[in-house]
């Protein structure tokens, strides 16, 4: 029963700064032993410590929990002391941050085969160990409620947004891992475990060799590998209706909890971006800090760093940590410079998804696109941009428009419940008006699952 | 460049909050970034963007019209010539060389641009100012569309009125650039045609000249619709005049050939809607197609392609229709807008005699029922959502 779907509308941008194939060590002496969990990773969660400056933890300890699900907890990548508890306004909890040992030490969860558990033993395990925070739901893009039973769920096997990671590379050789963690996570529904692949290349075998779900194949430009997109496609969203998503190396980490009891959340992340000077793959530990990946590897000038991919990724310093989710590292120039006459300019290095820049003569073109704006927010003028790239029978401006007036039945009605920013991300991308239209989507999903709740 | 740099630097303090000209910052920014495209970075959400801004969009549509304003400046000049010659004897008659013909039609075009903009960007800055909001870019293509639509003898204190009207209540009252219902170049025209139709309509206020010298100022659609002569008796003119626009008429109109340069800019580009310019070509020329089989007068009975050619409707098609803002802005809404502003211009022609250039009409109603027919389209995916659930 597996589908392939091919999409025509989207954009794939040409960033120079791809990620070599290649694994880079970072020296130990370079490595920093500074760690950071950071509840702001976890959109809407309000975090309960469990711990407080001084403690000692391992690997798998519980450092904070949900406050409105207790039992949903977020537990320390690495053993040794918290050392820090940074706030915010209203004394809000920013980070916990952790002293690392030079040998981790983990906590001792139980393992078992997958043939003993239920699924209510699987998600319990999950819970108590931390790992469930990985598992995702749509609507609202957020933790998965784990008393939901969910319709369906989606992996999707790869990334199509610029410079994003490539997981048939990151994952190679994990094949049993995988295929162990998978047989968990199938266990969690009663429908179908999705797992989608790329078709515009030749998918890992990893992927396609997977047994126990259905594998489909999407061909097209980004946002195809968005778990969104083929939610879409593949399994919509009405109202009402719960689906959940997780990462390929998330599923590894299902898999090493049940065959190695341990809360390991090692992972293998890209750096790249156009101020990187040697783009590479790395393996790291969930929050380490990317000062690691980044000393004397960096270009000169004012850079940003983003953990995550350049559309969606949260702008982090250079030496912040890696967020919970992301396994791709980007840098770019930030653009806080006036260029005279820019708008009138032929401007063969500048893309744009329209043609009004003679980069359209180049169209293999690699190019290097910094923080700027490239013009000032206005009202919407230009139609029809962001049907181009959205690949969804979704009206994006209306269903926009209605978000910004908050008229919640209209945004129900127009298919609130199967977006999320990320989708709109390259929206945001083209805008002529310069909308910040990832920041209107997610302030409406919040108010409509307020109404919800 | 650095100059300009050095000088709003000087000057900026002024206009910053707490200084004397704190009022004008919308003025101040217009200024600035219109020279200096700001360093302004992302702060949330995507980390880049792309490079288009509004402003180079409007100067996209403009550039697009270069072509039709090159032309209609000739054309302005050399209708007038040949009007001056046909009161003549033969041997007597003047030949004008391109230049003279160029230059005639620039002096004429120049003041109503100046005027054009002057009055409008006034407007829009006085707006601005008052409302504490930065200058948008839309009068940067109503300003230019607005002297390429109005007759070139147009006395300038009545284009100055039209102007004011058209921003101010065409779009301003609605809240500025991107709120507006009508299309503000076209109620410009229509505030003039209702107001002072005297200038606006008739035989005589097409070529420069014609009300006062005693030559015939007179167009196709005119003498058409006048029903004394159909369109294979005009000796005048034949088809190929009308392609190239050697006829007369409003300055940006005339020539086809310079519209289809213009349009395929648009389109090339990804500023210009082609479903919107596809289908009301389709629209009209179906229309025009039907009107043919029942030939009840010389408009009706005039060729389906030749109706594309003359008067503004392919002007109209290509840069008024398209305005995106006035427009239906879903994709099938805007197969349907097009269409329905084709059919409407050529029944607007041939049933109204009094008023032959149906196209400034048919594009203003459509601009009033965009809203309902994408209401309709974005009904029929809302359906087909509900539909999914009960399957």
């Amino acid at each position: 029963m597996s589908k392939e779907i091919r999409l025509k509308k989207g954009l794939n941008i040409n960033l120079s700064g791809v990620a070599d194939k290649i694994f880079a060590s970072i020296k130990p002496t370079d490595k920093s032993s500074r760690y950071v969990v950071k509840p702001t990773d976890f959109h809407s969660l309000n975090p309960k410590l469990a711990v407080k400056v001084g403690d000692k933890v391992k690997a798998g300890t519980v450092l904070f929990f949900d406050k409105s699900n207790e039992k949903i907890k977020f537990c320390s990548p690495v053993s040794g002391e918290v050392l820090e508890i940074n706030r915010g306004e209203k004394r809000r909890i920013l980070e916990v941050v952790l002293l690392a040992d030079s040998d981790i030490s983990y906590e001792k969860f139980q393992t078992s085969n997958v043939e003993d558990l239920s699924r209510e033993q699987i998600i319990d395990a999950m819970l108590k160990s931390g790992l469930w925070p990985f598992i995702r739901q749509r609507p609202y893009s957020i933790i998965a409620n784990p008393t939901d039973i969910p319709k369906s769920i989606f992996i999707s096997a790869f990334n199509s947004a610029p410079l994003s990671i490539d997981n048939d590379f990151a994952l190679y050789g994990m094949d049993d891992l995988f295929q162990k963690g998978l047989d968990y996570i199938v266990k969690l529904t009663d429908g179908v475990t999705h797992l989608n692949v790329d078709a515009n290349t030749n998918s890992s075998q990893l992927f396609l060799n997977a047994k126990g779900v259905q594998i489909n194949k999407f061909m097209g430009p980004h946002p195809a590998g968005n778990v969104g997109v083929q939610i879409h496609h593949i399994d919509p969203i009405n109202r009402g209706d719960v689906v959940w998503y997780l990462e390929p190396q998330d599923v590894i980490a299902v898999a090493r909890l049940f065959t190695d009891g341990k809360y390991d959340v090692s992972r293998i992340v890209a750096l790249c971006g156009s101020q990187v000077i040697k783009p590479r793959y790395y393996r790291v530990i969930s929050g380490s800090c990317v000062a690691d990946l980044l000393n004397d590897n960096l270009k000169d000038g004012e850079n940003r760093v983003i953990s995550g991919d350049v559309l969606t990724g949260k702008k982090i310093s250079k030496d912040g940590n890696i967020g919970f989710y992301d396994t791709t590292i980007t840098v770019v120039e930030e653009g806080n410079k006036q260029e005279f006459l820019g708008w009138i300019l032929p401007g063969n290095h500048k893309f744009s998804a329209s043609r009004t820049f003679f980069s359209w003569l180049q169209p293999n073109k690699k190019y290097i696109i910094d923080s700027n704006m490239h013009g000032e927010e206005r009202a919407y003028v230009v139609t029809g941009q962001y049907e181009k790239v959205f690949p969804m029978d979704i009206y994006p401006l209306q269903l926009i428009k209605a978000t910004m007036i908050e008229d919640i039945e209209l945004m129900e009605s127009l298919g609130i419940y199967e977006v999320a920013p990320e989708d709109f991300a390259l929206c945001e991308f083209v805008c002529t008006s310069k909308m910040e239209v990832q920041k209107i989507i997610r302030e409406g999903l919040d108010l409509v699952r307020k109404e919800n709740s | 460049m650095k100059l300009f740099k050095n000088i709003l630097d000087t000057v900026k303090p002024h206009f910053l909050k707490g200084g004397k000209l704190e009022k004008m910052y919308p003025a101040y920014d217009a200024f600035e970034t219109f020279l200096f495209v700001p360093d302004h970075t992302t702060h949330s959400g995507s980390h880049i963007r792309d490079s288009i801004d509004l402003k180079r969009t409007m100067a996209f549509v403009v550039i697009a019209m270069l072509p039709c304003i090159l032309f209609g400046m000739w054309n302005i000049g050399s209708q007038y010539h040949i009007g001056v010659n046909s009161l003549l004897p033969e041997n007597e008659q003047i030949s004008y060389s391109f230049l003279d013909n160029f230059m005639f039609g620039f002096w004429k075009f120049l003041p109503l641009l100046v005027v054009s903009y002057a009055v409008g960007l006034a407007v829009e800055f006085a707006f601005a100012i008052s409302r504490g909001h930065s200058v948008n870019e839309g009068y940067l293509v109503s300003g230019m569309l607005i002297p390429l639509i109005m007759p070139i003898d147009v006395p300038l204190w009545m284009l100055a009125i039209s102007v004011v009207f058209a921003v101010v209540i065409g779009k301003e009252v609605f809240g500025g650039t991107g709120m507006n219902i009508l299309n503000p170049a076209l109620t410009a025209r229509a505030f003039l045609f209702f107001a002072y139709p005297k200038h606006m309509s008739g035989d005589k206020v097409w070529v420069h000249g014609a009300g006062t010298d005693g030559y015939s100022g007179e167009t196709i659609l005119g003498q058409l619709a006048t029903n004394t002569t159909s369109w294979f008796d005009l000796e005048k003119w034949n088809t190929s005049d009308a392609f190239y626009g050697f006829i007369p008429g409003s300055l940006g109109e005339t020539s086809f050939l310079a519209i289809l340069v213009g349009a395929i800019i648009l389109l090339f580009t990804g500023v210009g809607s082609w479903r919107i310019m596809l289908y009301t070509f389709v629209g009209g020329y179906l229309t025009a197609l039907l009107f043919n089989f029942w030939g009840a007068n010389y408009l009706m009975s005039t060729p389906a392609h030749v109706q594309l050619l003359i008067g503004g409707f392919a002007f109209g098609a290509v840069f008024m229709a398209t305005d995106p803002v006035t427009a239906t802005q879903t994709n099938k809404g805007k197969i349907i807008y097009g269409l329905l502003i084709g059919f409407f211009a050529i029944v607007i022609r041939v049933f109204n005699p009094a008023y032959p250039e149906g196209m400034m009409l048919a594009i203003l109603l459509m601009n009033v029922f965009a809203p309902l027919i994408d209401h309709y389209v974005v009904g029929s995916n809302i359906k087909r959502r509900l539909n999914r659930v009960k399957v």
